[in-house]
């Protein structure tokens, strides 16, 4: 009896680990021998292109300050699309919470006294940046709760509006004459690691990395050790079962979207707090949307967030690297080979998995009984 | 005088929106997410100018226009029909792989990270004669004839009635003996064909291939066929609705009466309206999104 338990629970674990790791190495494989045919069209070596986006990223502490740095943003997109993921939500929103989660920490920061103390100054820098974020998620979390809207529709609609609304605000009242961002903040600094790590220097890696952390470690306690994580999950898998379980669903996904919401805003200190000390027009810059291949790639986890955060900032910076041989977008090219592998990989994997578990299991018994 | 060139602005912004939302209303009909547009019409925006510039004709453009919206939508009909992956991702990574794929070979076809250089459209040098040269174009008029020709094609002829079964209940579908797979496939393809041509319309219109010129107008198709409830001859009435406040917000540029931005929000904002169904509500088809 407990040997066939642990048997089924190393089958498990097994099924696991492999659906996790097996779907993304194959994209990533995937994106490799696409990414060397978009090479060879531009009369260049593969090796010499993937060695330069490696060395331009991971060879020197510069490169590797900037991956650090887009990997903090990428983290909190990531985290956003997988808490209302594990819900059962897509939340296609997060380019605009994140656009509104730094115009909001810029705004306080402009407006706190500049005596106001360091830590205190950032942690109110941070809650305005997850309210603003997690209120921009509430819209579409209360029309799919209480209208039954599709949260897609909405969550893309809502994009539009936003940004349009911020550039607005920016543009025709807080923006510094010829440019299209606010004055300094006077409060709410981030120093950077330059500071501490000379070898950083000049990169604009700072210390809300460290916020990114501690958030995907929040959301992972939040998702698996807490009741209301356990609910959302319930609620993810199958809405019916968990109404009936006595989850009140409408408001498990107002939950799952105003958190989700919250994680894209928090992203948003990473360039105002950490960088510019200022919010400008279109920071963004597409991380909303990389964010559901974080999350894709990371298989809704947390720890998978945060390494797959780490490839697709990798990428992102690698795009810089090789730019003199061929344009940079060549690496928008593989970050969206790798999405649509995943996307399609991941089902069939599954498939294939439960097809050769399933017969495994058939062989064992059949042993057994014989 | 001043009526009938706002008219006629408003007809030359809206055939874009008028041919993507005929291909996405398609698309939708039979079930499948139409979160592609924007990828397929940037892909016939692209392939219009390479076949115009290489193949020095307009119709050549036309043809490579309708090659590329046919690869991108056999790309999501591959991963999302054959794979069963889900149609949301499958449609934003469409989108981020066109915008991608079109800058990177934007430099090796023109030499130029920005722009294409010019090409003739349809109505060659005549750009002198202003709105009405756009009139010469049969893209023009293929986008007015086409969402009625849809609503002609899903409510009067078999095809059209299977397909509308497919994308409402497809297992009863299935069970009258209709291939399910192969309408969704056709489906697709001819949303890739008609927003490609949207797309083609617009880069031939301004006679060249800017970087992402498409700028979302594949979404503002999108919230035309849910504002429109998904009936073509509505959706076509949105497209002209939401073509018009554009033409507006255009027209009143000079004046500061109203921020530009307010008036670009317009059709979002009244999609989102419609979907919470405050003024009765908008519903999609019933398997949208479901493939089994």
């Amino acid at each position: 009896m407990s040997t066939s338990a642990a048997t089924a629970r190393a089958e498990g674990w097994l099924m696991r680990g492999a659906q996790a790791m097996l779907a993304p190495v194959l994209a990533v494989a995937l994106a490799m021998v696409v990414g060397d045919l978009l090479i060879l069209t531009y009369g260049e070596s593969p090796a010499t292109v993937y060695r330069l986006l490696l060395e331009g990223t991971w060879g020197n502490w510069y490169g590797f300050g900037q991956v650090l740095y887009k990997t903090m943003t990428l983290t909190c997109t990531g985290l956003a699309f997988a808490y209302a993921g594990r819900a059962g939500l897509f939340n296609v929103g997060a380019e605009g919470q994140l656009a509104a989660g730094g115009f909001a920490a810029a705004l306080l920061g402009l407006w706190l006294p500049a005596a106001t103390p360091a830590v205190l100054a950032v942690l109110l820098c941070i809650s305005a940046a997850m309210a603003a974020g997690g209120a921009a998620g509430a819209i579409p979390g209360v029309l799919r709760a209480r209208f039954g809207a599709s949260e897609v529709i909405v969550t893309i609609m809502l994009n539009f509006v936003l940004l349009a609304m911020l550039n607005y605000a920016v543009a025709s009242h807080l923006s510094v004459p010829e440019t299209l961002h606010t004055e300094v903040m006077r409060a709410g600094f981030v120093p950077r690691l330059g500071g501490t790590f000379a070898v950083f220097a000049g990169s604009a890696a700072n210390w809300t990395i460290v916020v990114a952390i501690v958030a995907a470690v929040f959301a992972w306690w939040k998702l698996f050790r807490t009741r209301s994580g356990y609910e959302l999950r319930a609620v993810g898998l199958q809405p019916d079962a968990a109404e009936y379980g006595g989850i009140s669903v409408p408001r498990t996904w107002l939950r799952a979207m105003v958190w989700s919401g919250a994680f894209a805003g928090l992203g948003g200190i990473n360039f105002v707090l950490g960088y510019k000390h200022y919010y400008e027009e279109g920071f963004a810059a597409g991380s909303g949307f990389l964010g559901i291949a974080v999350a894709l790639v990371g298989r809704n986890h947390p720890l998978g967030i945060v390494m797959s955060a780490l490839l697709f900032a990798t990428l992102s910076q690698g795009g810089l690297a090789v730019n003199a041989l061929v344009p940079k977008q060549l690496v928008d090219i593989l970050q969206a080979v790798v999405i649509l592998a995943v996307a399609t990989a991941v089902p069939e994997v599954q498939r294939l998995l439960r097809k050769s578990v399933a017969g495994l299991s058939r062989r064992a018994s059949s042993e057994a009984g014989a | 005088m001043i009526m009938l060139a706002f008219l006629l602005q408003t007809i030359r912004i809206a055939i874009p929106y008028l041919l993507a939302a005929a291909g996405g209303v398609m698309s939708e009909r039979v079930g499948v997410i139409a979160l592609g547009l924007e990828g397929m019409m940037l892909g016939g925006a692209f392939g219009a100018v390479l076949g115009s510039y290489y193949g020095g004709s307009a119709w050549i453009g036309l043809v490579c226009a309708v090659a590329a919206g046919l690869f991108v939508a056999s790309l999501l009909a591959l991963c999302t029909l054959r794979f069963r992956a889900n149609q949301v991702v499958v449609g934003i990574a469409i989108n981020l792989l066109v915008i991608g794929a079109t800058r990177f070979f934007l430099r090796l076809a023109f030499d130029s990270a920005s722009n294409s250089p010019r090409v003739d459209g349809f109505g060659g040098e005549g750009s002198g004669l202003g709105v009405m040269a756009s009139f010469s174009n049969p893209l023009v008029w293929l986008g007015l004839v086409s969402l009625p020709t849809l609503w002609w094609l899903l409510w009067r002829t078999p095809f059209g009635l299977r397909a509308r079964a497919v994308g409402e209940k497809p297992e009863a579908a299935a069970t009258l003996g209709v291939n399910v797979g192969t309408l969704r496939l056709r489906g697709v393809l001819l949303c890739g064909v008609l927003a490609s041509l949207g797309g083609a319309y617009l880069a031939l219109d301004q006679h060249q291939f800017t970087d992402s010129m498409t700028a979302g107008r594949g979404f503002i198709a999108l919230a035309a066929i849910i504002f429109g409830r998904w009936m073509p001859l509505r959706v076509a009435a949105a497209c002209l609705l939401f073509a018009a406040a554009e033409t507006l917000q255009i027209q009143l540029q000079g004046i500061q009466l109203v921020p530009s931005q307010f008036i670009e929000i317009i059709p979002y904002v009244l999609t989102i309206v419609a979907l919470a169904g405050v003024v009765g509500k908008s519903v999609p088809p019933a398997a949208l999104g479901k493939v089994e």
